[in-house]
């Protein structure tokens, strides 16, 4: 299928397999009460994350936003280290000191997720202007929502990146909604591909549901980076199925109506590239099967982890304020 | 020893470091000017080059998060942002951002990153070119904030500050400038954390940062004239304070003044009065005075300015009440 080699569609999928459970399970323990920090889910987005980060190496940065889970489960992160930190236990990423909102992972990219909206845009731009001074070939992916790109910082990067043609990707995630904000009543453009334009950058539109298109369009981008071709604008149109933030759908707030998110799980990418995989004879009933069971486990290892975990010692509370030499 | 001016000693401190580390650089806006940053970015860009010197757009924001994301990668950025006032603008970055990453993510990654904001005022300069802001980083947990007043400590604080795993806020006034003082050639540091006793004395206490410890001290030599004996302490550091060398000094003389170059309310002078208060408040044989800048914006006329800003003589007349209140 579409030149691109079984192995990283079938891991592109568990990947997106990987993140949804994940989120699922997360979104159930929200609701119950067994995790209480304040989760963005990332359920309907999967194959933003998942195609990215299949086009990146591992020692490539990434860095993400409020709503990260997928971010760092798609570049790789140890998901029961992921599922402590939700749990603020000191086993997780971020030792029980982050929650959902502050993860990372630096031994694969992930350099953090500070949540103030388009607050990493910058500084992905600062680690891949450290790549240019060092001139290392790695390059640095921002992920963000379409919200941040009603902030200054947002322009103002990509300015900067342009004009040194550094090597970073700047992927906006762009579900339709701003908090409940829909895009319409905050963008006086809502095409944000073509914002790039203005700083002469190359600025797409994708399909954010389609895995092998975000892939597709991240490889070329990542190729033009690492080459000294500079920075590209990918605008990834997708939909979260939860609200902003918790695990509801958010239907009986009024802020969406029930055909717009039956539509758009319809447009489910996960199924998408499941039936792709499945017409090309790349995936089998069986091995799909056996793929939703070593994830369901794996995620179900992360949970039992993650409450068997102790919390932080209150001496905790006074370190890492700086790191001592 | 070798005398050169505060501002050649930052420059020095700023080429020697890049000498010594590859991973050391400089960005802000004017470290291509000829006057922007003083002279303290002189030659740097002919010596080092484009890549590792860099002048940059007017984006004081996204400039603080590229160096923030620099030093996350392994580089020892330093930031210059030639008007602290403009450093406004970059409040996300470095107080939400630099201060606490390393908190935030657990400990596993740390900012190594040094923001010089200079402090750049008088001559009718008005509220938005002349403010000083050491008060507001000091409040931020997971900051240094240090302020050398001498050339000798311009280039041992800069030192120590690309030499810190944190991120450091390394505050340098225009008016210490053209100050000329001994200044080792080779590299060395000054501790940061650490207060130095300038004039040791008996009668008072006067804590002081910045441009009013020379201020200082040529109002203890005035007082020296009238049998007042001042003690005359340079904080060198305003976060993390050096407690122990003001409490070990008001113990000895009872009296207190401190100077502070930013406003008085919430300010630096307060944190050292209330810490006094608190913690050796029996000491004390009258009641702490300070001396910083009134609860006003900065006003242009020079007529203003004169009446603005703290000096030798507001120094005086806040001792003098300490001595004679009983």
């Amino acid at each position: 299928m579409l030149n691109i080699e079984k192995e990283i569609l079938i891991k592109m999928y568990e990947t997106m397999v990987r993140i949804r459970r994940f989120e699922e399970r997360a979104g159930e323990l929200v609701a119950k009460g067994e995790i209480k920090t304040p989760c963005h889910l990332y359920i309907g987005e999967e194959a933003v994350a998942a195609g990215v980060c299949q086009a990146l190496e591992r020692d490539d940065y990434i860095f993400g936003n409020h709503r990260s889970h997928g971010h760092y489960i798609a570049k790789g992160g140890d998901i029961k280290s992921l599922m402590a930190e939700l749990f603020c236990k000191a086993t997780g990423c971020s030792k029980g000191k982050g929650g959902s909102m502050h993860i990372i992972a630096p031994e694969i990219g992930l350099l953090g997720t500070p949540p103030i909206v388009a607050a990493s845009i910058p500084i992905a731009v600062g680690t891949a202007l450290a790549s240019s001074i060092k001139n290392e070939n790695k390059v640095s992916v921002s992920f963000f929502g379409d919200g941040a790109t009603n902030e200054g910082v947002f322009y103002e990067s990509l300015n900067f990146a342009a004009l040194k043609k550094l090597p970073i990707i700047f992927v906006c995630e762009n579900n339709l909604y701003s908090t409940h904000m829909p895009l319409a009543k905050i963008l006086a453009d809502t095409s944000i591909a073509k914002k790039a334009s203005a700083f002469g950058l190359p600025g797409i539109q994708i399909d954010g549901n389609n895995a092998i298109e975000v892939y597709q369009a991240a490889k070329e981008a990542i190729n033009l980076a690492r080459n000294g071709g500079g920075p590209t604008l990918i605008e990834c149109k997708t939909y979260r199925w939860r609200g902003h933030v918790g695990f509801s759908d958010d239907l009986d707030k009024g802020l969406r109506s029930k055909e717009e998110l039956d539509y758009w799980m319809a447009k489910c990418p996960i199924k998408r590239l499941e039936e792709e995989l499945i017409k090309d004879n790349l995936l089998s009933q069986e091995e799909k099967e056996e793929i939703s069971q070593k994830i369901e486990k794996e995620v179900e290892r992360a949970v039992q982890f993650a409450k068997e975990s102790p919390y932080p010692e209150e001496a905790e509370l006074s370190e890492n304020i700086f790191k001592d030499v | 020893m070798r005398k050169i001016s505060y501002s050649e000693a930052i420059r020095e401190a700023t080429e020697q470091m890049m000498e010594k580390d590859s991973n050391v650089f400089v960005i802000g806006q004017g470290v291509w000017s000829p006057w922007f940053v003083g002279k303290t970015c002189d030659k740097l860009l002919q010596k080092f080059g484009e890549k590792r010197v860099i002048d940059t757009p007017v984006s004081e924001a996204a400039m603080t998060g590229a160096a923030i994301g620099a030093a996350l990668a392994g580089l020892r950025p330093v930031l210059i942002h030639p008007r602290m006032d403009f450093m406004y603008l970059t409040f996300d970055q470095i107080i939400n951002q630099a201060a606490n990453w390393h908190y935030m993510f657990g400990g596993k990654i740390n900012v190594p990153l040094v923001i010089r904001g200079i402090i750049n005022r008088g001559g009718e300069q008005g509220a938005q070119h002349s403010q000083a802001l050491q008060a507001i980083f000091a409040h931020i947990p997971g900051l240094k904030v240090v302020m050398p007043a001498t050339p000798y400590d311009a280039k041992g604080l800069l030192v120590s500050a690309v030499q810190d795993e944190n991120p450091v806020i390394y505050i340098d006034d225009r008016w210490l400038y053209e100050q000329e003082g001994d200044v080792p050639e080779e590299i060395y540091s000054v501790p940061i954390g650490k207060g130095v006793i300038r004039k040791e004395g008996k009668d008072v206490t006067v804590v002081a940062v910045s441009y009013l410890v020379p201020e200082a001290l040529k109002a203890a030599e005035d007082l020296e004239k009238k049998g007042i004996n001042i003690e005359v302490i340079d904080l060198r550091t305003v976060k993390p304070l050096d407690k122990e060398i003001i409490f070990n000094s008001v113990k000895k003389t009872g009296r207190l003044v401190v100077c502070d170059t930013g406003w008085q309310a919430g300010g630096i002078s307060a944190e050292i009065s209330a810490l006094v208060s608190e913690n050796i408040f029996e000491s004390l044989k009258s009641p702490i005075e300070r001396v910083a800048l009134p609860d006003a914006p900065a006003p242009a006329s020079s007529v203003l300015e004169k009446e603005y800003y703290p000096n030798k003589d507001t120094i005086i007349k806040a001792i003098k009440n300490q001595i004679f209140t009983k």
